[in-house]
């Protein structure tokens, strides 16, 4: 009935067709194989003693990564502080004040400065704050995650401040509020949701960062003494763990690898959470 | 409220001039103008510090070595003699491993998403989708040091040596000792890690691809895969060249998980089997041991080569992803 040229193109459809859904289908079974092997490998090494105790000198088995997850937390903390207003206010700025040029350079200079290698920004923030005093410390790690999460949250408190209506602007205008009264008390909040995610989001990419902490926090197997003192952290703790030879430290490494991820995609799914409620409401 | 709108009924705001600018003034628009603005300018100044920094502190490497920096196949620490082109081949060919493994996938799952899929499925899948790509990399590193390391030392790397490796021109890429680590190995481990990003920036591209244009092409008699192939791909191929460079810009900047599967050799070998390094890598691995002067200004060059490169990558994607949302892609 049908010739061979209508027969070969049906089942090149069919054939091509399948193959892109392969593809599909093995790209997302890697989240799962990455999530499965975490859990399997992690799950059987983490233990109370991991959130409890300092790392064990080489040789003992046993001991823990709690300064780590303490000191990713106080990066993380400096990284906020650094990072956050810089981005949400340079990002109302593009959104609300901006004139056409300045805007666009702005804009193309944080599209770039996202596309910094870590490990380049890292040397930045080397030559910042750790040539000047000539020892590695928590701050210089903080610099270079902030700097990182500047880009990420401008963008995304810009494209939600766009993303409110003209018309709510103009009613808060029309009730006689300044510009800035209107951009602080109806504009912020309407965002608010959206924004709050981009800074989540923002955090939990930094998170995971490890080549900017080699040369500025550089890492620590004991509590850290203060913000100029080396500090350790779960990511580059990781990648200490796993290069080393030793097998309890590999089990360490996969079981600060799970907590990693966890936090990372924890946070994640939180920050979409949180768009979607406040898209709801 | 109330308070606002009787002073606007007494208070008529002026034109222009000075005392316009004092009335925004006091209602505090300036203020807030200027403070935001000054962040804004923060940005800038950070962007131009991190090239100035760069610049002065790579001085010592960049006055020794000029040019030739770039073509220089020896790094060696012990005698201050530093050359880049080891580093900058391993990069180059790490990235081209991850590309040839990762357009082909990324493209047939962006299609499979945009084209095939029903919307819901497409979202729960671009959704994980994501979520990988928000794994960080240290731990795709953790997962190559323990999982295709092993897999290429005993079962992969063998395989392509007695196959792929007697064949003429092609069998060089596949030859010689097979330790696990090496370009391959990171290539692999680059190719999952930027696949993400080609899906997620494909797939919206072909979503804007206009319906007429499919059913057009079917309404002539072209089966969905002939409509996909031969009209929406093509519609929106500057957009997925624009995906492409973003994906080649992360694995070229991508640092852990090539640190902990590369080997770390400064060695040009044509086996994609051999140990090798990554400008990045070697920085890494590298800066904190660095004790001249000198071979820690080699290291910042290297950061500096690396940061023009990624440079000139991104603003390549961006014009072509702008040209594609812009114009549709419509073939010139």
């Amino acid at each position: 009935m049908s010739s061979p040229r209508i027969m070969w193109r049906k089942s090149l459809n069919y054939v091509m067709l399948t193959l892109t859904g392969v593809a599909a289908f093995a790209v997302v079974s890697v989240l799962f194989l990455i999530l499965g092997y975490l859990i399997w490998n992690g799950g059987t090494s983490l233990s109370l003693n991991f959130f409890t105790q300092l790392p064990k000198p080489v040789g003992e088995t046993g001991g823990g990564m709690a300064n780590a997850i303490v000191g990713s937390l106080k990066l993380l903390f400096l990284a906020a502080v650094m990072g956050l207003p810089v981005g949400l206010l340079a990002g109302v700025y593009l959104a609300e004040f901006g004139g056409k040029t300045f805007s666009f350079i702005v804009r193309y200079t944080t599209d770039l400065l996202n596309g910094v290698p870590s490990i380049v920004i890292g040397i930045f923030a080397y030559s910042l704050v750790v040539l000047p005093v000539k020892h590695f410390s928590a701050l210089a790690g903080g610099v270079a995650l902030g700097i990182m999460v500047i880009p990420i949250t401008v963008r995304s408190t810009e494209e939600f401040l766009r993303a409110v209506p003209g018309n709510m602007r103009e009613a808060a205008m029309a009730l006689g509020a300044s510009k800035w009264k209107t951009i602080a008390t109806v504009v912020l909040p309407a965002a608010s949701g959206g924004i709050l995610t981009g800074m989540l989001l923002a955090l939990a990419r930094v998170a995971g960062e490890t080549a900017p902490l080699l040369f500025t926090a550089f890492g620590n197997r004991f509590w850290s003494q203060g913000w100029g003192q080396p500090i350790a952290s779960l990511p580059v703790m990781i990648y200490t763990y796993a290069v080393a030879p030793y097998d309890d430290w590999h089990r360490q490494a996969w079981a600060a690898g799970l907590v990693l991820l966890a936090l990372v995609l924890l946070s994640n799914l939180g920050a979409r959470f949180i768009l979607a409620r406040s898209k709801a409401v | 409220m109330s308070a606002a709108a009787t002073t606007i009924a007494h208070e008529v705001p002026p034109q222009a001039g000075p005392r316009a600018f004092l009335h925004r003034l006091r209602q505090g628009d300036e203020i807030a103008h200027l403070i935001t603005l000054t962040f804004a300018a923060v940005i800038l100044l950070l962007t131009s510090m991190l090239v100035y920094e760069l610049w002065r502190n790579s001085h010592l490497s960049r006055t020794a070595f000029g040019w030739a920096f770039f073509w220089t196949k020896v790094w060696d620490p012990n005698f201050d003699n530093f050359g880049a082109a080891p580093f900058i081949y391993g990069t180059l060919v790490t990235s081209a491993v991850a590309l040839v493994l990762a357009v082909p996938l990324g493209l047939a799952s962006a299609i499979f998403l945009s084209e095939l899929a029903p919307r819901n499925i497409s979202d729960v899948i671009s959704f994980l989708i994501d979520l990988l790509a928000a794994v960080p990399s240290v731990i795709y590193g953790l997962l190559g040091i323990f999982i295709v390391v092993p897999l290429m030392r005993t079962t992969l790397g063998p395989l392509l040596i007695n196959t792929v490796g007697n064949l003429p021109y092609v069998g060089a890429l596949f030859r010689g000792p097979n330790y696990g680590v090496g370009f391959l190995t990171a290539g692999i481990v680059l190719a999952i890690m930027v696949v993400p990003f080609i899906i997620s920036v494909s797939r919206e591209v072909l979503l804007t691809v206009p319906r007429e244009q499919r059913e057009a092409a079917m309404a002539l008699g072209a089966t969905r895969w002939e409509s996909t192939w031969q009209v929406v791909v093509p519609w929106a191929r500057t957009g997925i060249m624009g995906s492409v460079f973003l994906a080649l810009a992360r694995a070229l900047g991508e640092t852990m998980a090539v640190t902990m599967v590369i080997g770390n050799a400064a060695a040009i070998k044509a086996s994609l089997l051999a140990p090798g390094d990554t400008i990045a890598s070697t920085i890494a691995n590298q800066f904190t041991e660095a004790t001249g002067d000198l071979y820690l200004s080699s290291l910042i060059e290297l950061g500096l080569v690396l940061f023009l490169i990624t440079f000139i990558l991104n603003g390549l994607a961006r014009i072509l992803i702008v040209a594609t949302e812009r114009g549709g892609g419509r073939p010139a």
